[in-house]
């Protein structure tokens, strides 16, 4: 038969409202409880719930516009740039509500940082783009400590050999695998805790990808990440933990290797299989 | 945020990296300082957006508070006999026949009886009191109605502008009578006009109808109206069929080679070039070469034009440019020729936003002196023109020879003036924004 | 028969060609041939055909004679009268045009009245040839169109030919434009400058035009007056200054506030009361400057002990600069809206500030655009003249401080050439040889905003 029957569940509000698998962790990072976002009157993340595992890697995968990258976002608060974004709900960082009134999001961004899907270095140069952070925060208190911080940051991106004769030179003339590691290296410069990453190697070739992606699983030992991602060999690449989301809403989450091989819920086994896309 | 245990001791770096708790701990020593200078850094953009509208306010303020009384002055009612032989001597109602009557006279006469001035100096005093239009006035009445020749009217006439001033309370009692221009007689005489409710303080006929003259009282804007009217006309049915014409033909039809290149160029650097110069180009041009006489609204015109075509032609090409490609194509497709589709759907449709920029590009015309000044609109016309090569003077050039004249009452009927242009602009800019709203589709 | 009317002929007889056109055309289609172009096509060629090249003639026509005929006249002076001293062409022609014109201010010399007679001659034949040539014009060329006219004619795409000749034409007027302006600034200049060495207009110290005196240009003897434009350049550069101190920082800043901070409702009210700051003409402004801004600085300087002109710099780059305020503030906005939002998403990631996003990342990135935009204010405020004229004084003053009287470049130029000219006097064309100045140096900076733009383009394209 050649009939495409419209996967269970796939007609609009008959998805379960319960998340599949554990959303839950021992000593979570972030917890998000409920979290419902709003672009104006659309609901784009719908009663999402999900703790982040302290040094791991999460991936956040599922079609396009599902949710994945506002979620991400509202880790940081980067969404309150929108002004028609709204927030309901918690998410805690290490037990304390981001959203909190009297919350400052400077200290918040400086502890999770994050890295876009296009690399935006600064138009300055490599030195400057990765010394911006500690600069801002005051985190050197003299000049020779702003050198270590941006050298050890380029080193753990990966990027020091390729760039340590010419700290000097723009950052915008590097390659497009290599400002995204400068990105990297500027997210890291500021010592976060958590980094997100918005699908950070959709615009990169292959071989800048596998760099990245060799340099995702260096960081994950010192550094819990959430990573955005379209592709789902990456996620099974990189990964500790996966969750599916469809439509704003958290389907299934678990550990890589299980949602890969074997997912438990039907959606997620037809986005898997790629029934849809 | 709660501490956690790090493998290494508070301070140090983990891995060569500071740790977290040390950056998290400096961040927060650092945001104080910060918050601070984002508050003083906002307030700066605040008070600068409060100093450029203070500067409005004030512009505004002093111009209107010195204008609206520009348009009211003081008039004097006095009973005129109008003894026929004596204002029409040849009897035939013939200009030179009023001319050489004595319509001064017979004002003079209703004046000393009004005040009841005598002597050599009360008659002199008297007679400054009114302005001197008053007898074209009184010509004119005759002129309109003879059948008032014989009769004894009530007529209404301006006060001399010394005296308007006084009555306005800029000239004042207490000031020693040498240095004041009202001598006490004339303060007695004024006094009994005012008590005989002779007085009154009326909307100003001369503001808005009477031409240029150097007597504040008669002094009015109604030449360099007509003036600016009709220069603004020939700076329109010049300017904005050529710069429409321009902006299609590089628009669509250019060739893109070395002589369209320079044309671009030369369009933005005229841009770019004081208005004055233009002003310059008129004067060694058509007037200098082509012989043209001078301060005539046709070369005013021409001048003006020439100024307003870059801009007509670059807000023309931005409204094409808006165009979708799609409409053309749909046009092409259906076989018609480039023209055709230039013509019959694009031009029409890019029509609203070439309005606006040539409204926009006609209201800087209309503010401007310097280029006119340069052809000659400096010399005192008094009569309205009557066509665009009649001489005449436009609105901001009254208002800049006015400004000269320290008299009380011209600083307040150039004020006048000021609000009138102002209120034209104003309009002119409002009607091409209705334009923008209602017809311009957003794509 | 006056222009107009010959001109309102030309344009009927090409009406009566296109019906005619129209007619025939529409004849032959009703009888079976096939037309390449629709009816109306036809018409409109011949109509045009016959009208638009006895236009042309026409315009010419009239614009020519009278330079013909003020050259003709001229042979009508006695050389005794032209080799008088005070001898002028410009009276002369007045003299000759007045009688024409029948105004009559009492006798005139023989020549005078022989010349008006001989003018109104040539007017008449003058009159005769421009009618003659453009009715034959327009009947000629109506005739030889229509006798192309034939179904297969591609009369659509002949009319779409003209169209596009008077679209390419019209386009040409900005040359043309550029050429006056090159050549009566220049040629008047050039001739300026073989009165005046070249190093004495730009690198005198004073300039005292007035003192020409009755002294004939090129007897090379210039009496007293000197034409050293350096303190007329200071004056612009003084007041430009003044001008500036204030627009940039106020044009700036609110830019920045309305770009980043304020809300939508907040900007759609400040930015249009900001613009009508732009559309107050420049001669409200002096006055505003005059009679109001510069009497109450003067006692406000008074009360502070400081003596400050009656006609100071201060007054005039005052109100300059709040003319200016928008045009700097409208630039920059664009400018820094122009900033991709990638750049501010990446510094807010990290944790800054708005202001420290927009100090380090959106000023430094929009920072070609700024300054090509203060360029451009520098050269707005450079051709400036109406405020400068009614607030600034005249005296060629060479100082620097803003409480002195000053006076411009072109506030010179307008006083020069408002008032009696004589285009043979070095007085009349240093005007010109100012305005040279005053044209190469606000293109230039114009030409360098630009560069500054193009250069730094790159930083993110």
């Amino acid at each position: 038969m050649n009939e495409v029957a419209t996967p269970a569940g796939l007609e609009s509000g008959a998805l379960p409202m319960d998340t599949v698998g554990n959303v839950y962790v021992e000593s979570p990072r972030i917890t998000a409880r409920n979290v419902d976002v709003y672009y104006g009157d659309k609901k784009a993340i719908d009663g999402v719930t999900l703790d982040i595992a302290e040094k791991q890697v999460i991936s956040f995968i599922g079609p396009s516009g599902c949710g994945k990258s506002t979620f991400l976002r509202a880790l940081n608060r980067m969404n309150d740039t929108i002004d028609i974004c709204r927030m309901e709900g918690e998410i805690k960082l290490d037990g304390e509500d981001i959203y909190a009134p009297h919350i400052d999001v400077v200290p918040l961004r400086a502890r999770v940082g994050m890295v876009f899907q296009k690399p935006n270095p600064f138009p300055k140069s490599i030195y400057d783009n990765v010394a911006y952070g500690p600069r801002i925060h005051g985190l050197a208190t003299n000049r020779a400590e702003l050198d270590d911080i941006v050298t050890q940051s380029l080193e753990r991106a990966g990027l020091w050999d390729e760039v340590k004769d010419r700290l000097t030179q723009p950052g915008t003339g590097l390659s497009g695998g290599q400002q995204q590691r400068l990105c990297i290296a500027r997210t890291i410069a500021v010592s976060p805790e958590v980094i997100l990453m918005d699908e950070p190697c959709s615009a990169l070739d292959p071989i800048a990808t596998a760099k990245i992606e060799e340099l995702i699983h260096e960081l994950s030992n010192q550094f819990t990440i959430v990573i955005v991602t379209h592709s789902m060999q990456q996620a099974a690449r990189v990964s500790n933990r996966t969750a599916y989301f469809h439509l704003g809403k958290l389907v299934e989450v678990g550990e890589t290797g299980e949602i890969f091989s074997n997912p438990s819920h039907e959606m997620t086994r037809n986005y898997i299989t790629g029934r849809f896309g | 945020m709660t501490d956690r245990q790090d493998m290494t001791t508070p301070g140090a770096k983990s891995d060569g990296m500071m740790s977290p708790d040390v950056a998290a701990r400096r961040v927060a020593a650092s945001i104080a300082g910060r918050r601070q200078r984002e508050r003083r850094f906002k307030s700066y953009g605040l008070i600068a957006i409060g100093i450029a509208l203070a500067f409005l306010v004030i512009l505004f303020a002093s111009i209107f508070s010195k204008g609206i009384p520009g348009f009211f002055q003081h008039y004097v009612t006095l009973e005129v006999t109008l003894d026929r032989a004596k204002l029409d001597p040849a009897g035939d109602l013939s200009l030179q026949s009023l001319y050489d009557g004595d319509a001064r006279g017979a004002i003079r006469a209703a004046l000393y009886e009004a005040t009841g001035a005598s002597g050599r100096s009360g008659r002199k005093a008297a007679g400054k009191i009114i302005s001197q239009g008053a007898e074209q006035r009184l010509r004119k009445a005759v002129i309109d109605d003879p059948s008032i020749l014989g009769t004894t009217q009530s007529m209404v006439f301006a006060v001399d502008d010394d005296v308007d001033s006084f009555l306005r309370g800029f000239i004042s009692r207490d000031t020693p009578e040498a240095d004041r221009r009202i001598n006490d007689k004339m303060i007695g005489y004024i006094d009994q006009l005012v008590a005989d409710n002779r007085i009154e303080y009326a909307f100003s006929d001369y503001l808005i109808f009477g031409s240029a003259s150097r007597n504040a009282e008669m002094a009015g804007i109604f030449g360099a109206f007509v003036g600016s009217m009709l220069t603004l006309s020939v700076c329109l049915v010049l300017a904005f069929p050529l710069g429409v014409a321009t902006a299609v033909y590089l628009e669509e039809f250019a060739p893109k080679n070395r002589l369209t290149e320079i044309i671009e160029i030369n369009i933005n650097n005229l841009a770019a070039v004081p208005s004055v110069v233009f002003g310059i180009l008129g004067l060694a041009i058509f007037i200098g070469i082509f012989g043209m006489p001078r301060s005539i609204p046709l070369i005013g015109g021409v001048v003006l034009a020439l100024m307003t075509l870059p801009t007509i032609i670059i807000s023309s090409r931005a409204a094409i440019r808006a165009v979708p490609p799609s409409i053309r194509d749909a046009a092409l497709g259906v076989g018609a020729s480039r023209m055709q589709t230039m013509l019959h759907h694009v031009v029409p449709l890019a029509m609203p936003g070439m309005l606006t920029g040539t409204i926009i590009g006609m209201a800087q015309a209309l503010g401007e002196t310097a280029p006119l000044l340069m052809i000659g609109m400096v010399a005192f016309i008094v009569d309205v023109p009557g066509s665009v090569t009649d001489p005449g003077t436009v609105l901001p050039v009254q208002i800049f020879m006015w400004a000269d004249f320290a008299e009380r009452m011209f600083v307040q009927k150039t004020s006048a003036a000021i609000i009138v242009l102002l209120a034209f602009l104003i309009s002119m800019n409002a009607a091409a924004i209705f334009i923008r709203k209602k017809l311009e589709r957003r794509w | 028969m006056n222009s107009f009317s010959v001109a309102l002929a030309v344009l009927l007889i090409g009406f009566v060609y296109f019906i005619l056109g129209t007619r025939s055309a529409t004849a032959a289609r009703q009888s079976g041939s096939r037309l390449h172009s629709l009816p109306h096509h036809y018409g409109l060629y011949a109509g045009m055909m016959a009208s638009l090249p006895a236009l042309f003639a026409l315009v010419v026509l009239a614009i020519g004679d009278d330079i013909v005929f003020n050259t003709l006249a001229l042979d009508f002076v006695p050389d005794a009268v032209k080799a008088a001293d005070n001898y002028k062409e410009v009276i002369v022609l007045a003299q000759i045009a007045n009688v024409v014109a029948g105004i009559n201010f009492g006798e005139q010399p023989q020549w005078v009245n022989d010349a008006a007679a001989a003018w109104l001659g040539w007017a008449d034949t003058s009159r005769l040839i421009k009618t003659m040539v453009a009715i034959g014009l327009a009947a000629g060329g109506g005739f030889l169109a229509t006798r192309q006219l034939a179904p297969d004619f591609r009369s659509r795409n002949a009319v779409e030919r003209i169209i596009m000749f008077i679209l390419g034409a019209s386009s040409v007027i900005a040359i043309l434009t550029t050429i006056g302006i090159v050549f009566s600034v220049v040629f008047e200049s050039m001739r300026f400058f073989a009165l005046v060495p070249v190093s004495e207009f730009l690198f005198g110290l004073t300039w005292n035009p007035q003192f020409e005196g009755a002294e004939r240009a090129g007897s090379g003897q210039m009496g007293l007056a000197t034409y050293g434009s350096v303190p007329l350049f200071a004056g612009t550069f003084l007041i430009s200054i003044v001008a500036l101190s204030v627009a940039v920082p106020v044009g700036l800043f609110s830019a920045i506030y309305l770009s980043e901070y304020a809300s939508p409702r907040v900007r759609a009210v400040v930015k249009p009361l900001m613009e009508l700051l732009a559309g107050v003409p420049t001669v409200v402004y002096g006055f505003f400057a005059a009679l109001t801004v510069a009497p109450f600085l003067r006692s406000a300087g008074m009360n502070l002990g400081l003596d400050v002109a009656s006609e100071s710099a201060l007054a005039a780059g005052l109100v300059m600069g709040i003319m200016i305020i928008p045009f700097v503030s409208s630039l920059s906005d664009d400018v820094i809206n122009a900033v991709p939002q990638a750049l501010r998403d990446a510094a807010y990631g990290l944790g800054s500030t708005q202001s420290e996003t927009i100090r380090m990342v959106v000023l430094p990135a929009a920072l070609p655009g700024i300054v090509a935009a203060i360029l451009l204010a520098v050269s707005r405020a450079v051709g400036e003249t109406m405020i400068v004229v009614m607030a600034a004084g005249l005296a060629a003053n060479l100082s620097l401080n803003p409480l002195d009287a000053v006076t411009t470049v072109t506030a010179q130029i307008v006083t020069i050439l408002v008032g009696d000219q004589e285009f043979e006097s070095a007085k009349t064309l240093s005007a010109f040889a100012l305005a040279l100045t005053l044209i190469v140096i606000t293109l230039g900076l114009n030409f360098i905003a630009l560069q500054v733009v193009k250069k730094y383009r790159e930083a993110y394209d």
